[in-house]
């Protein structure tokens, strides 16, 4: 997976258009998505209010607007929550991850233990795990969902980290060994620089996931102050249009995880061309 | 100046020490031989190159003494030392064909690199490379990242790199090959000078003729299966004179009689070597 270098090269093909032409395509890449889904709203409220459909089916665009004015004071507090937990399981993943990685490369032992085994946790559904951990750690604590989200965080980051780490280019490791460079200097100066772009990439594929993971982490009991446990709520109570409410936060929730993550890995990155080359 | 000091440790330190001293060496990879009985001392000083065809074991008689390959027999003997020891107390610089620097740091810290894996205290170091910048003629880019520096400059910063403790050789594995022609002659003028102010003996891998007998004190001819010194011939490395030596001495040099016969002793040693190919075993 190129994604570092991918990424790298469409910035640079934004970048690469000049004069009046980039500032044009600047705002179609805004207006036209914008345009797009108000287009979308228009139509979905006809279809709802002019076709008739029943509101269980879909509500109307201005219904789930009212909700979300009516409900605006509980959605920060929930969103609040579950971005909290889905942050707290990130960082706390993230530095696993990072950290596996590391130990993975520099001991072959701890390489050929831990691979398989993220591996695996890459291929099992991890949210499973959440009721599992509700009864393990109690319905009174944020802890199970943090950790599904710690769990879901570190398999991409892992993986994205251990790939980078493999990444030094022939003439880095003979210098080093010409400068009798020591394992750990060599880790330090070359391989973990050298690895940042990727960590990175790891880093903003895990955002979005991370709300996902703390979102659907609360479908399955416990303590019932998230967007995740007041769509579900809502959804049992027939309360359809509020259940779309907060649906929306969350998309909001994932949105901003999205683009921080994102954010992260330009500002790291922007100094290097051709990614991690 | 610093610098000065360096030319004048490096000769007077070295003084009846060869640079490098091979005898008998010989490497083989699975079935190959790659070298075969090689024989050659390097003077304090003093600019020597290999020359010969691919596969003639020129890259791998500069990584036997850099102590990156190890010979399976004979001995290698690095500023008076083994070629272990040598490495392992950073007496050689070295550089390579890509200039290999790490896009994540700045110049000066691409420079440093080798004191800061020997412990040198940051001031120090920074010291260091300000007055090796200066040597190579990069000093205003200190502060540049290596993506911002043409291919030549990036091989500047390695040789400034290489450079940085203070060693009595330079090791260079066809450093100009990936440079055009007007930046690699404008190169070859600038090693010579720096050679020439820091007193350091070169061994300087290439497959250029012309490059090697502008720049050598001695051009050793190599030959492939196995690779084996076929003839030493003397270079046309013009007298330095301090900082006196400019583009236009090595320039003059090009268009003397005595360059082209030494050009031409060069190219029927190859000849002579290619030859006498497969009739070796």
């Amino acid at each position: 997976m190129s994604a570092p270098v991918g990424g790298a090269a469409a910035a640079g093909g934004v970048g690469a258009v000049a004069g009046p032409g980039r500032r044009f395509r600047g705002v179609s890449v805004i207006v036209a998505p914008v345009v797009f889904g108000a287009a979308v709203l228009v139509v979905w409220q006809l279809v709802v209010t002019v076709g008739g459909l029943p509101a269980f089916l879909l509500p109307a665009p201005t219904a789930i607007a009212e909700q979300i004015g009516a409900q605006f004071p509980v959605l920060l507090e929930t969103a609040a929550v579950t971005g909290g937990n889905a942050l707290v399981g990130l960082v706390l993943g993230f530095v696993l991850g990072v950290l596996l990685a590391i130990l993975a490369a520099g001991v072959r032992v701890v390489s050929d233990l831990v691979t398989p085994v993220v591996l695996a946790a890459s291929a099992i559904p991890i949210v499973a795990l959440a009721p599992v951990f509700t009864t393990m750690f109690g319905s009174t604590t944020e802890i199970p969902r943090r950790l599904v989200v710690m769990v879901v965080v570190v398999v991409p980051v892992y993986v994205s980290t251990a790939r980078g780490l493999r990444q030094v280019r022939p003439v880095h490791d003979e210098l080093m060994v010409a400068l009798a460079a020591t394992r750990r200097q060599y880790t330090r100066f070359v391989r973990l620089p050298g690895a940042i772009p990727y960590v990175m990439t790891g880093l903003r594929l895990a955002a979005p996931a991370a709300v996902i993971a703390a979102i659907v982490a609360e479908y399955f009991g416990g303590l019932q102050n998230g967007l995740g446990s007041r769509i579900s709520a809502a959804a049992a109570n027939t309360a359809y249009a509020r259940a779309w409410a907060f649906v929306a936060a969350s998309i909001v929730l994932g949105l901003l995880f999205f683009l921080a993550g994102l954010l992260a890995e330009r500002l790291v990155t922007r100094n290097r061309p051709g990614g991690a080359s | 100046m610093s610098t000065e000091r360096n030319a004048e440790t490096n000769a007077a330190g070295n003084a009846g020490i060869s640079a490098v001293e091979l005898q008998g060496v010989d490497k083989t990879f699975g079935v190959v031989r790659a070298l075969a009985g090689v024989d050659l001392t390097v003077a304090a000083g003093e600019f020597v190159s290999l020359i010969g065809p691919s596969g003639c074991g020129k890259s791998t008689l500069l990584r036997v003494v850099a102590d990156l390959v190890e010979p399976t027999a004979g001995t290698v003997a690095v500023a008076g030392t083994s070629a272990r020891q040598a490495r392992l107390d950073q007496r050689y610089g070295i550089a390579f064909q890509q200039a290999g620097l790490l896009d994540w740091r700045t110049v000066a810290e691409n420079v440093e690199l080798p004191l800061q894996v020997h412990g040198v205290g940051r001031a120090e170091r920074r010291r260091r490379a300000v007055e090796l910048l200066e040597l190579v003629g990069l000093a205003e880019f200190a502060g540049a990242r290596p993506a911002e520096l043409s291919g030549g400059m990036q091989q500047r910063v390695a040789i400034a790199r290489a450079l940085a403790p203070s060693p009595g050789l330079l090791l260079m594995d066809e450093p100009f090959g990936a440079l055009d022609e007007m930046t690699r002659e404008r190169m070859q003028a600038e090693l010579l000078r720096i050679a020439g102010e820091t007193g350091a003996a070169v061994l300087f891998v290439t497959h250029s003729i012309p490059e090697a007998v502008v720049l050598s004190d001695r051009v050793v001819v190599m030959s492939p299966r196995p690779g084996r010194i076929t003839e030493i011939v003397a270079g046309r490395r013009p007298p330095v004179a301090g900082d006196d030596l400019v583009p236009d001495t090595v320039e003059d040099v090009r268009e003397t009689a005595a360059f082209f016969e030494a050009v031409t002793a060069v190219r029927e040693a190859l000849r002579k070597g290619a030859a006498t190919e497969g009739h070796a075993e």
